[in-house]
Protein backbone atom coordinates (compact mmCIF):
# COMPACT_ATOMS: atom_id res chain seq x y z
CA UNK A 1 0.00 0.00 0.00
CA UNK A 2 2.80 2.53 1.13
CA UNK A 3 4.33 1.46 -2.88
CA UNK A 4 1.26 2.46 -4.70
CA UNK A 5 1.22 5.77 -2.73
CA UNK A 6 4.37 6.25 -3.73
CA UNK A 7 4.05 5.25 -6.84
CA UNK A 8 1.35 7.72 -7.08
CA UNK A 9 3.86 10.58 -6.25
CA UNK A 10 6.34 9.54 -8.85
CA UNK A 11 3.12 9.68 -11.46
CA UNK A 12 2.39 13.12 -10.41
CA UNK A 13 5.95 14.83 -10.81
CA UNK A 14 6.33 12.83 -14.36
CA UNK A 15 3.55 14.15 -14.99
CA UNK A 16 4.06 17.74 -14.23
CA UNK A 17 7.63 17.39 -15.98
CA UNK A 18 5.58 16.58 -19.46
CA UNK A 19 3.64 19.50 -18.66
CA UNK A 20 6.31 21.32 -18.32
CA UNK A 21 7.81 20.28 -21.89
CA UNK A 22 4.17 21.04 -23.41
CA UNK A 23 4.92 24.58 -22.22
CA UNK A 24 8.16 24.65 -23.89
CA UNK A 25 6.38 23.15 -27.50
CA UNK A 26 3.31 26.07 -27.14
CA UNK A 27 6.16 28.88 -27.72
CA UNK A 28 6.89 27.16 -30.88
CA UNK A 29 3.59 26.52 -31.78
CA UNK A 30 2.74 30.25 -31.09
CA UNK A 31 5.88 31.98 -32.34
CA UNK A 32 7.40 29.53 -34.50
CA UNK A 33 7.71 31.33 -37.70
CA UNK A 34 5.40 29.97 -40.81
CA UNK A 35 2.70 27.53 -40.29
CA UNK A 36 4.58 24.44 -40.87
CA UNK A 37 6.88 25.06 -37.61
CA UNK A 38 2.96 25.18 -36.12
CA UNK A 39 1.63 22.30 -37.68
CA UNK A 40 4.83 20.22 -36.37
CA UNK A 41 4.63 21.88 -32.62
CA UNK A 42 0.73 20.97 -32.62
CA UNK A 43 1.74 17.59 -33.68
CA UNK A 44 4.08 17.19 -31.27
CA UNK A 45 2.15 18.55 -28.45
CA UNK A 46 -0.64 15.81 -29.32
CA UNK A 47 2.42 13.15 -29.35
CA UNK A 48 3.15 14.32 -25.50
CA UNK A 49 -0.70 14.52 -24.81
CA UNK A 50 -0.83 10.39 -24.68
CA UNK A 51 1.72 9.81 -22.21
CA UNK A 52 -0.09 12.06 -20.30
CA UNK A 53 -3.48 11.12 -20.86
CA UNK A 54 -2.16 7.44 -19.58
CA UNK A 55 -0.12 8.80 -16.58
CA UNK A 56 -3.29 10.51 -15.70
CA UNK A 57 -5.01 6.97 -15.96
CA UNK A 58 -2.71 5.39 -13.56
CA UNK A 59 -2.94 8.76 -11.17
CA UNK A 60 -6.72 8.47 -10.98
CA UNK A 61 -6.90 4.73 -11.01
CA UNK A 62 -9.52 5.51 -14.21
CA UNK A 63 -8.60 2.63 -16.94
CA UNK A 64 -11.12 4.30 -19.14
CA UNK A 65 -8.51 7.05 -20.07
CA UNK A 66 -6.44 4.51 -21.79
CA UNK A 67 -9.07 4.02 -24.46
CA UNK A 68 -9.27 7.97 -24.56
CA UNK A 69 -5.32 7.77 -25.03
CA UNK A 70 -5.78 4.90 -28.33
CA UNK A 71 -8.59 6.90 -30.26
CA UNK A 72 -5.98 10.41 -29.37
CA UNK A 73 -3.35 8.62 -30.74
CA UNK A 74 -5.24 8.16 -33.91
CA UNK A 75 -6.77 11.66 -33.84
CA UNK A 76 -3.38 13.29 -33.77
CA UNK A 77 -2.22 11.07 -36.57
CA UNK A 78 -5.01 12.03 -39.21
CA UNK A 79 -5.28 15.14 -37.94
CA UNK A 80 -1.33 16.45 -39.05
CA UNK A 81 -1.73 14.29 -42.04
CA UNK A 82 -4.74 15.76 -43.27
CA UNK A 83 -3.19 18.97 -42.52
CA UNK A 84 -0.05 18.13 -44.28
CA UNK A 85 -1.69 16.94 -47.43
CA UNK A 86 -4.05 20.66 -47.47
CA UNK A 87 -0.79 22.63 -47.32
CA UNK A 88 0.59 20.62 -50.00
CA UNK A 89 -2.28 20.86 -52.16
CA UNK A 90 -4.37 23.59 -51.02
CA UNK A 91 -7.12 21.36 -50.98
CA UNK A 92 -8.04 18.05 -49.09
CA UNK A 93 -10.11 15.88 -51.12
CA UNK A 94 -8.44 15.82 -54.94
CA UNK A 95 -9.37 13.76 -57.63
CA UNK B 1 13.82 -3.09 -6.95
CA UNK B 2 10.89 -2.83 -9.46
CA UNK B 3 10.69 0.77 -8.22
CA UNK B 4 14.33 1.21 -9.95
CA UNK B 5 13.19 -0.40 -13.07
CA UNK B 6 10.12 1.21 -13.38
CA UNK B 7 11.20 5.30 -11.95
CA UNK B 8 14.74 4.62 -14.48
CA UNK B 9 12.65 4.14 -17.19
CA UNK B 10 10.07 7.11 -16.50
CA UNK B 11 13.09 9.16 -16.17
CA UNK B 12 14.36 8.15 -19.48
CA UNK B 13 11.45 9.07 -21.19
CA UNK B 14 10.98 12.19 -20.11
CA UNK B 15 14.75 13.45 -20.83
CA UNK B 16 13.94 12.47 -24.29
CA UNK B 17 10.83 14.25 -23.98
CA UNK B 18 12.95 17.16 -22.44
CA UNK B 19 15.56 16.84 -25.42
CA UNK B 20 12.84 17.01 -27.98
CA UNK B 21 11.24 20.03 -26.75
CA UNK B 22 14.71 21.65 -26.38
CA UNK B 23 15.62 20.87 -29.86
CA UNK B 24 12.44 22.12 -30.98
CA UNK B 25 13.03 25.73 -29.74
CA UNK B 26 17.06 25.55 -30.79
CA UNK B 27 17.60 24.38 -33.91
CA UNK B 28 17.26 26.85 -36.73
CA UNK B 29 14.95 25.57 -39.42
CA UNK B 30 11.87 23.24 -39.84
CA UNK B 31 13.70 20.41 -41.01
CA UNK B 32 16.17 20.36 -38.20
CA UNK B 33 13.57 20.67 -35.65
CA UNK B 34 11.78 17.46 -37.10
CA UNK B 35 15.08 16.12 -36.58
CA UNK B 36 14.68 16.59 -32.91
CA UNK B 37 10.75 16.04 -32.38
CA UNK B 38 10.52 12.96 -34.91
CA UNK B 39 12.63 10.95 -32.79
CA UNK B 40 12.78 11.98 -29.55
CA UNK B 41 9.10 11.97 -28.82
CA UNK B 42 8.58 8.62 -30.17
CA UNK B 43 11.16 6.96 -27.97
CA UNK B 44 10.26 8.83 -24.81
CA UNK B 45 6.57 8.59 -25.46
CA UNK B 46 7.44 4.77 -25.71
CA UNK B 47 9.12 4.37 -23.03
CA UNK B 48 6.95 6.52 -20.41
CA UNK B 49 4.30 3.89 -21.73
CA UNK B 50 6.44 1.13 -21.49
CA UNK B 51 7.37 2.10 -17.72
CA UNK B 52 3.87 2.24 -16.72
CA UNK B 53 2.84 -1.13 -18.37
CA UNK B 54 5.87 -2.88 -16.30
CA UNK B 55 4.18 -0.92 -12.93
CA UNK B 56 0.69 -2.27 -14.39
CA UNK B 57 2.29 -5.87 -15.23
CA UNK B 58 3.24 -6.18 -11.14
CA UNK B 59 1.04 -4.24 -9.42
CA UNK B 60 -2.81 -5.29 -11.11
CA UNK B 61 -1.68 -8.63 -12.53
CA UNK B 62 -5.35 -9.44 -12.32
CA UNK B 63 -5.99 -7.22 -15.67
CA UNK B 64 -3.44 -7.84 -18.30
CA UNK B 65 -5.68 -7.04 -21.15
CA UNK B 66 -4.80 -3.40 -20.50
CA UNK B 67 -1.18 -4.13 -20.81
CA UNK B 68 -1.89 -5.26 -24.29
CA UNK B 69 -4.04 -2.49 -25.14
CA UNK B 70 -0.50 -0.51 -23.54
CA UNK B 71 1.72 -2.17 -26.09
CA UNK B 72 -0.94 -1.66 -28.99
CA UNK B 73 -0.35 1.67 -28.24
CA UNK B 74 3.55 2.05 -28.27
CA UNK B 75 3.39 0.15 -31.30
CA UNK B 76 0.89 2.64 -32.99
CA UNK B 77 3.27 5.04 -31.82
CA UNK B 78 6.00 3.85 -33.15
CA UNK B 79 4.55 3.61 -36.56
CA UNK B 80 2.46 6.47 -36.98
CA UNK B 81 4.77 9.37 -35.52
CA UNK B 82 7.60 8.91 -38.13
CA UNK B 83 4.96 8.70 -40.90
CA UNK B 84 3.42 11.92 -39.87
CA UNK B 85 6.76 13.38 -39.92
CA UNK B 86 7.25 12.23 -42.83
CA UNK B 87 3.93 13.92 -44.48
CA UNK B 88 5.16 17.04 -43.00
CA UNK B 89 8.16 17.10 -44.02
CA UNK B 90 7.42 16.09 -47.86
CA UNK B 91 4.47 18.98 -47.70
CA UNK B 92 7.07 21.17 -46.74
CA UNK B 93 9.89 20.07 -49.35
CA UNK B 94 6.90 20.24 -52.02
CA UNK B 95 5.88 23.68 -51.50
CA UNK B 96 9.33 25.22 -51.51
CA UNK B 97 10.49 25.39 -47.82
CA UNK B 98 14.25 26.09 -47.87
CA UNK B 99 16.71 23.84 -46.33
CA UNK B 100 18.98 26.01 -43.59
CA UNK B 101 22.60 25.87 -44.22
CA UNK B 102 25.36 26.35 -42.61
CA UNK B 103 26.17 29.69 -42.10
CA UNK B 104 22.71 30.93 -42.95
CA UNK B 105 20.18 32.95 -40.13
CA UNK B 106 18.13 31.25 -37.63
CA UNK B 107 14.75 30.97 -38.78
CA UNK C 1 -6.73 -14.16 -61.58
CA UNK C 2 -3.72 -13.77 -59.60
CA UNK C 3 -6.57 -11.01 -58.13
CA UNK C 4 -9.33 -13.40 -57.09
CA UNK C 5 -6.88 -16.88 -56.37
CA UNK C 6 -5.96 -14.95 -53.04
CA UNK C 7 -9.04 -12.99 -52.18
CA UNK C 8 -10.56 -15.65 -49.83
CA UNK C 9 -7.32 -16.19 -47.73
CA UNK C 10 -6.71 -12.43 -47.53
CA UNK C 11 -10.59 -11.56 -46.11
CA UNK C 12 -10.29 -14.30 -43.59
CA UNK C 13 -6.73 -13.34 -42.19
CA UNK C 14 -8.01 -9.66 -42.23
CA UNK C 15 -11.12 -10.80 -40.10
CA UNK C 16 -9.14 -12.81 -37.75
CA UNK C 17 -6.83 -9.83 -37.00
CA UNK C 18 -9.85 -7.62 -36.61
CA UNK C 19 -11.87 -9.68 -34.25
CA UNK C 20 -8.88 -10.42 -32.57
CA UNK C 21 -7.82 -6.46 -31.86
CA UNK C 22 -11.73 -6.19 -31.13
CA UNK C 23 -11.57 -8.93 -28.30
CA UNK C 24 -8.37 -6.70 -27.06
CA UNK C 25 -10.01 -3.79 -26.68
CA UNK C 26 -13.52 -4.25 -25.70
CA UNK C 27 -12.25 -7.01 -22.83
CA UNK C 28 -15.71 -8.09 -22.21
CA UNK C 29 -17.21 -11.83 -23.69
CA UNK C 30 -21.08 -11.40 -23.10
CA UNK C 31 -23.03 -12.55 -26.60
CA UNK C 32 -23.84 -8.82 -27.52
CA UNK C 33 -20.12 -7.80 -27.24
CA UNK C 34 -19.24 -10.67 -29.25
CA UNK C 35 -21.67 -10.76 -32.18
CA UNK C 36 -21.31 -7.05 -32.52
CA UNK C 37 -17.27 -7.53 -32.94
CA UNK C 38 -18.30 -10.51 -35.72
CA UNK C 39 -20.23 -7.70 -37.31
CA UNK C 40 -17.98 -4.91 -37.52
CA UNK C 41 -14.55 -7.38 -38.54
CA UNK C 42 -17.11 -9.13 -41.15
CA UNK C 43 -17.76 -5.34 -42.86
CA UNK C 44 -14.01 -4.42 -42.41
CA UNK C 45 -13.09 -7.64 -44.10
CA UNK C 46 -15.46 -7.09 -46.99
CA UNK C 47 -15.05 -3.80 -47.14
CA UNK C 48 -10.92 -3.73 -47.30
CA UNK C 49 -9.04 -6.98 -47.60
CA UNK C 50 -6.51 -5.68 -50.32
CA UNK C 51 -5.13 -3.29 -47.50
CA UNK C 52 -3.66 -5.60 -44.18
CA UNK C 53 -2.63 -8.79 -46.40
CA UNK C 54 -1.12 -7.73 -49.78
CA UNK C 55 0.57 -10.66 -51.64
CA UNK C 56 0.22 -14.63 -51.88
CA UNK C 57 -0.03 -17.18 -48.74
CA UNK C 58 3.25 -18.24 -47.78
CA UNK C 59 5.18 -15.10 -49.00
CA UNK C 60 2.66 -13.48 -46.34
CA UNK C 61 3.78 -15.63 -43.41
CA UNK C 62 7.21 -16.47 -44.33
CA UNK C 63 7.97 -12.42 -44.38
CA UNK C 64 5.71 -11.52 -41.26
CA UNK C 65 8.45 -13.74 -39.51
CA UNK C 66 11.77 -12.26 -41.37
CA UNK C 67 10.41 -8.66 -40.41
CA UNK C 68 9.65 -9.73 -37.17
CA UNK C 69 13.64 -10.83 -37.24
CA UNK C 70 14.43 -7.32 -38.27
CA UNK C 71 12.93 -5.35 -35.22
CA UNK C 72 15.15 -6.05 -32.73
CA UNK C 73 18.24 -4.07 -34.96
CA UNK C 74 15.62 -1.61 -35.59
CA UNK C 75 15.31 -1.01 -31.24
CA UNK C 76 18.73 -0.30 -31.86
CA UNK C 77 19.39 2.15 -34.07
CA UNK C 78 16.47 3.96 -32.35
CA UNK C 79 18.04 4.31 -28.76
CA UNK C 80 21.62 5.46 -30.97
CA UNK C 81 19.19 7.99 -33.12
CA UNK C 82 18.06 9.78 -29.57
CA UNK C 83 21.19 9.66 -28.11
CA UNK C 84 22.72 11.21 -31.31
CA UNK C 85 20.04 13.77 -31.09
CA UNK C 86 20.52 14.65 -27.19
CA UNK C 87 23.97 15.31 -28.22
CA UNK C 88 23.42 17.13 -31.30
CA UNK C 89 20.58 19.64 -29.08
CA UNK C 90 22.66 19.79 -25.87
CA UNK C 91 25.72 20.46 -27.34
CA UNK C 92 26.64 24.74 -26.65
CA UNK C 93 27.84 25.02 -30.47
CA UNK C 94 25.05 22.55 -32.28
CA UNK C 95 27.65 20.51 -34.48
CA UNK C 96 24.87 20.37 -37.21
CA UNK C 97 25.83 20.60 -41.10
CA UNK C 98 22.55 19.67 -43.31
CA UNK C 99 22.63 18.73 -46.37
CA UNK C 100 19.57 16.38 -48.61
CA UNK C 101 20.77 13.38 -50.76
CA UNK C 102 19.44 10.94 -53.04
CA UNK C 103 19.88 7.18 -53.31
CA UNK C 104 18.62 4.26 -55.31
CA UNK C 105 17.14 0.80 -53.42
CA UNK C 106 16.07 -2.19 -55.08
CA UNK C 107 12.78 -2.80 -53.04
CA UNK C 108 9.48 -2.27 -55.47
CA UNK C 109 6.56 -2.71 -52.84
CA UNK C 110 4.48 -1.14 -50.31
CA UNK C 111 5.85 -2.70 -47.42
CA UNK C 112 9.52 -2.50 -47.75
CA UNK C 113 9.21 1.05 -48.75
CA UNK C 114 6.87 2.02 -45.72
CA UNK C 115 9.38 0.13 -43.37
CA UNK C 116 12.95 1.33 -44.87
CA UNK C 117 11.20 5.37 -45.05
CA UNK C 118 10.23 4.73 -41.35
CA UNK C 119 13.47 3.38 -40.05
CA UNK C 120 15.42 6.15 -42.17
CA UNK C 121 13.61 8.46 -40.02
CA UNK C 122 13.94 6.65 -36.64
CA UNK C 123 17.60 6.09 -37.41
CA UNK C 124 20.57 7.96 -36.12
CA UNK C 125 20.60 12.13 -38.12
CA UNK C 126 18.55 11.17 -41.11
CA UNK C 127 14.48 11.91 -42.32
CA UNK C 128 13.04 10.80 -45.51
CA UNK C 129 11.84 13.18 -47.51
CA UNK C 130 10.56 11.70 -50.60
CA UNK C 131 10.32 8.13 -52.13
CA UNK C 132 9.69 7.59 -55.81
CA UNK C 133 10.18 4.27 -57.71
CA UNK C 134 12.34 3.49 -55.03
CA UNK C 135 14.50 6.19 -55.46
CA UNK C 136 14.78 7.99 -51.99
CA UNK C 137 15.29 11.82 -51.25
CA UNK C 138 16.72 12.24 -47.56
CA UNK C 139 17.72 14.86 -45.58
CA UNK C 140 20.42 14.41 -43.08
CA UNK C 141 22.06 16.64 -40.20
CA UNK C 142 25.44 16.01 -41.15
CA UNK C 143 27.69 14.13 -43.12
CA UNK C 144 28.38 11.31 -41.15
CA UNK C 145 24.97 10.07 -40.98
CA UNK C 146 24.34 10.59 -44.65
CA UNK C 147 27.58 8.55 -45.79
CA UNK C 148 25.89 5.48 -43.51
CA UNK C 149 23.20 5.94 -46.30
CA UNK C 150 24.71 6.27 -49.00
CA UNK C 151 28.16 4.57 -48.99
CA UNK C 152 27.57 1.89 -46.29
CA UNK C 153 23.98 0.68 -46.84
CA UNK C 154 23.36 -1.78 -44.04
CA UNK C 155 20.04 -0.82 -43.37
CA UNK C 156 18.75 -1.45 -47.48
CA UNK C 157 20.92 -4.41 -47.18
CA UNK C 158 18.76 -5.44 -43.68
CA UNK C 159 15.37 -5.03 -45.44
CA UNK C 160 16.01 -6.32 -48.47
CA UNK C 161 16.78 -9.22 -46.58
CA UNK C 162 13.28 -8.66 -44.34
CA UNK C 163 10.95 -8.33 -47.39
CA UNK C 164 13.47 -10.91 -49.61
CA UNK C 165 13.23 -8.33 -52.23
CA UNK C 166 17.37 -7.80 -53.39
Amino acid sequence: MIEIELFQRIFLAVGLLIAVTILLCIYRAVVGPGVFNVVAAVNVIGTKTIALLVLIGYYFERPMFFDIALLYAMLNFIGTLIFAKYLERGEVCSR
Amino acid sequence: MLEVVVVLVLVLGVFFLFVGAIGLLRFPDFYTRLHATGKCDTLGVGLVILGLLIYHLFYYSDSLLVCVKLFFLILFIFISNPTATYALMKAAYRTGVAPWKLGDERR
Amino acid sequence: MTENEGKGFRMILTFCVMFLFWLLLSGIFDALHLTAGVLCSLIVAVISHDLLVVGKRNKTIVRSFRVLMYIPWELWQIVLANLDVAYRVLHPKMPIDPLIIEFDTTLRSDFALVTLANSITLTPGTITIGIKNGRFWVHAVAKEPAEALTVDGTMQQKVADAYMEW
